[in-house]
């Protein structure tokens, strides 16, 4: 009898610690997201230089590498979610200007953010119905990461536009690796961080409406 | 050169750095895709690539 419940017992807490971790990421997810389009906003309106956008990911980096591994566990973490998703935020703003001064560029923020959205909505929400185990992509996803960056480097001191626009497209078809990537590890129990979780999905979304705006400022022939 | 370009420079060579010990054993632990697994997400990666192509239609 006790081995029965046992086995009863113990999917039925791992379905709830699954429950749990997908209800805080997603709640979590949403505020930073709320918290960092603010921050974008007052960026903009305070209209902050372009070394902006290098400072604050140059800050939000640090707090990823340094800060969050030694607070994820702790009710400390919540703060340096949004210290780093307020900070990436704020960096966007020299961005934002830039292509909102273009003459569609509302249009193109708007289409940008849109698109994001759909793209996070469409995969994360693929993955949780599915509740496929995308973790065979994990290696592959990282070393191609890892590529783009050396790429993006030596484009830095190349600057070939043709070049910079196939890393837009590739970064965008990475983290949408990632995205199904990491919502399998939510929904299979790989992970059960939602602080941690919440940073990854994040930079996920972040890196494709970067790419997205850079696309679609390209090709509305204003760029 | 410019300010900017040394600090991205610096910045993504920090990533790649830090990023490098992660790659190595997420490469080395990572499981091997099963027969049509990976058909399946490259569909996916496919419907994302020509919804960026819808995308870039609207604004132009």
């Amino acid at each position: 009898m006790n081995r029965l419940d046992y086995t009863v017992a113990r999917p039925a807490q791992s379905a709830l610690t699954v429950n749990k971790v997908l209800k805080n990421t997603y709640m979590l997810l949403s505020a930073t997201m709320l918290f960092s389009a603010l921050m974008a906003a007052v960026s903009v309106v305070v209209q902050m230089p372009p070394m902006t956008y290098l400072l604050s990911a140059g800050g939000a980096m640090l707090l990823i590498w340094l800060v969050l591994p030694r607070t994820a566990n702790s009710a400390s973490g919540l703060w340096v979610v949004f210290a780093i998703t307020g900070l990436l935020g704020f960096g966007l703003g020299p961005l934002l200007s830039y292509y909102l001064a273009l003459p569609n560029g509302p249009q193109i923020v708007a289409t940008a953010f849109g698109g994001t959205g759909v793209i996070f909505l469409g995969l994360s929400g693929y993955a949780l119905t599915t509740r496929k185990d995308f973790s065979f992509m994990g290696g592959f996803l990282i070393a191609g990461l890892l590529m783009v960056l050396v790429v993006m480097l030596a484009n830095i001191f190349l600057n070939i536009p043709a070049l910079s626009l196939a890393i837009s497209a590739i970064v965008i078809m990475i983290m949408s690796g990632f995205i199904l990537y990491d919502t399998s590890r939510m929904v299979n129990g790989g992970e059960t961080n939602y602080i941690m979780m919440t940073v990854s999905l994040y930079l996920n979304i972040y890196n494709i409406f970067i790419s997205l705006l850079q696309i679609l400022g390209a090709f509305s022939g204003d760029d | 050169m410019d300010w900017m370009k040394i600090g991205s420079a610096i910045l993504i060579g920090a990533m790649i750095l830090f990023l490098w010990p992660r790659a190595k054993q997420m490469m080395q632990e990572s499981r091997k895709a099963e027969p049509g697994e990976w058909g399946s997400v490259l569909l996916i990666l496919l419907a994302v690539a020509g919804f960026v192509v819808l995308l870039v239609m609207m604004v132009r």
